[in-house]
């Protein structure tokens, strides 16, 4: 009850919150463009946005680095090219990526972008979360004692990504690869959850680029079929078929295609779940500000729809965050499993 | 919208960036968390079976020490029943040997009585003749003529006084 109490005010504090932005919307020429507004946070960038205040947009510079066969190397912050800045005979094209000025056509870009700042943080985060439990578990008696601090958080993961996934699909020598299905499975969960954060320097749509996850999904690639099993090519190349399916070669352009659209598919769920969330939240939170100049009632009731739906998904999010972290290991270590079969 | 297709850049990126990840967290991380893990994991179990020998060890002893119980108990029991008896016994016959002996004893005095009357008998009837004799002789210094007379006569007097005695 009192907890019902605390939410109703806190919804009506953002009501009042609200109102000078209906008041500025209203002011203003209006019309927003919600579809901009998602695109513009799940597409990649050269700076990252923190936070607009007043007029004034709070924004972190990020490295530009590009690679032109006539020009050599180029190297400056995205500040350069704010506003439509041109520098060194390159420019931010319509697309949102630099072009060169003369035929508009792209050079090599080697820039760290948004994208690329919330890997390298993620990953530094990554690295010294699990290098500072392992640092623990190196003690010589940390067998003898329980999980403590870090280790209460990341063990029940470890031992869930080890007992559920790797041991029961991968088969004996999952030892060999829970070392990778751990990495993607943290990696991927890691990306997620910090891309729910609303805020800097989270919210970046990392594992919602194709480019994460098809990485990802290479990774996998490589793993089943460098380590894959005598019978499990010869499955592929000579299956046990009628003889002309075989030489046309049918089966095995079948089969081929096949091995290509695990990955394949493994890259689009994780990018098009994640992709989706954070569109589907940002299409949320717009409708407040679509809605702002339709009169305070109509503001009002449909901000309240918004935040309540806004909470709902984020709760969703968080789950997914976890689903599809885990779905990827699981279905990456089924394959593997499928490779490693004997007969 | 290219949203599908992956940017070279960033695909590079994400390949460094995975693959330093990758390298860093299979060689120094997640092994040797598994393996401590696994490690801990042997240790309860062994610790568990442990204790569950313990605990039957424990059952097991208290089981033989409630049996031990059991049959000293019962040992006791008999033992005191034993005893019990042996002095019943004891005493039963401790009383017989000590009725037998008073009943000996008693027969022994009866017959030493009934001896020691015969002789006092004997002795006093002697000492009755002599006296008699000494009485008579007394008498017959007067008369010694009739002598022989005289102790026929006596002895005929002491048989009768014999006899009426008797009867």
């Amino acid at each position: 009850m009192r907890k019902t109490r605390h939410i109703l005010f806190f919804a009506a504090c953002l009501l009042l919150a609200c109102l000078p932005a209906s008041a500025r919307a209203q002011e203003g020429n209006g019309e927003i463009d919600a579809t901009a507004i998602i695109f513009e946070h799940v597409a990649d960038s050269y700076s990252w946005h923190i936070a607009t205040w007043g007029d004034k947009n709070i924004t972190l510079p990020l490295p530009v680095i590009l690679y032109d066969r006539e020009s050599g190397w180029h190297a400056c912050l995205s500040s350069r090219f704010a506003n439509g800045a041109h520098y060194a005979g390159f420019h931010i094209g319509d697309a949102g990526k630099i072009v060169r000025d003369t035929d508009g056509t792209r050079p090599l870009d080697l820039s760290v972008t948004k994208t690329v700042f919330a890997l390298i943080l993620n990953a530094l985060l990554l690295v010294l979360l699990v290098l500072s439990c392992a640092s623990r578990y190196r003690r010589p008696d940390a067998w003898r004692q329980p999980p403590h601090g870090l280790s209460t958080l990341l063990e029940p993961l470890v031992v869930l990504v080890n007992d559920e996934i790797a041991k029961p699909a991968v088969g004996e020598d999952w030892k060999r690869y829970s070392p990778y299905l751990l990495t993607v499975f943290f990696f991927i969960l890691l990306n997620n959850l910090t891309g729910i954060i609303p805020f800097f320097p989270g919210g970046a749509n990392v594992t919602g680029n194709i480019a994460v996850t098809a990485t990802l999904a290479a990774g996998t690639f490589l793993a089943v079929n460098l380590t894959g099993s005598k019978h499990y090519w010869k499955e592929i190349l000579w299956p046990d078929v009628p003889v002309f399916l075989k030489a046309v070669p049918l089966m095995p352009v079948i089969e081929i295609v096949g091995l290509l659209t695990k990955p394949f598919s493994l890259a689009i769920r994780l990018f098009a779940n994640i992709f989706a969330g954070h569109a589907m939240l940002i299409g949320v939170i717009c409708v407040i500000f679509v809605t702002a100049k339709m009169g305070a009632a109509i503001s009002g009731s449909m901000t309240l729809v918004a935040v309540v739906l806004g909470v709902f998904m984020d709760c969703l999010e968080l789950l997914v965050a976890f689903i599809q972290a885990y779905v990827f290991t699981m279905l990456s270590a089924v394959f593997i499993g499928i490779s490693r079969q004997k007969e | 919208m290219d949203l599908l297709l992956p940017d070279t850049g960033l695909l590079l990126w994400m390949v460094l960036i995975f693959g330093i990840v990758f390298f860093l967290l299979a060689k120094f991380g997640f092994p040797v968390i598994t393996r401590m893990v696994e490690r801990r994991n042997a240790y309860i179990a062994s610790s568990l079976q442990k204790a569950e020998e313990a605990r039957a060890a424990v059952e097991r002893l208290a089981q033989e020490q409630e049996e031990l119980l059991e049959n000293t108990r019962q040992q006791q029991g008999r033992l005191l029943r034993e005893a019990a008896e042996a002095r019943e016994k004891m005493l039963a016959a401790a009383r017989k040997e000590a009725a037998e002996a008073e009943a000996h004893m008693l027969e022994n005095a009866r017959k030493e009585i009934a001896a020691e009357k015969e002789a006092a008998l004997r002795d006093i009837r002697q000492q009755v003749s002599l006296l008699s004799l000494e009485i008579a002789g007394k008498l017959v210094s007067r008369q010694l003529s009739r002598d022989d007379e005289q102790l026929a006569l006596l002895d005929r007097l002491m048989d009768e006084v014999e006899t009426d005695r008797k009867s």
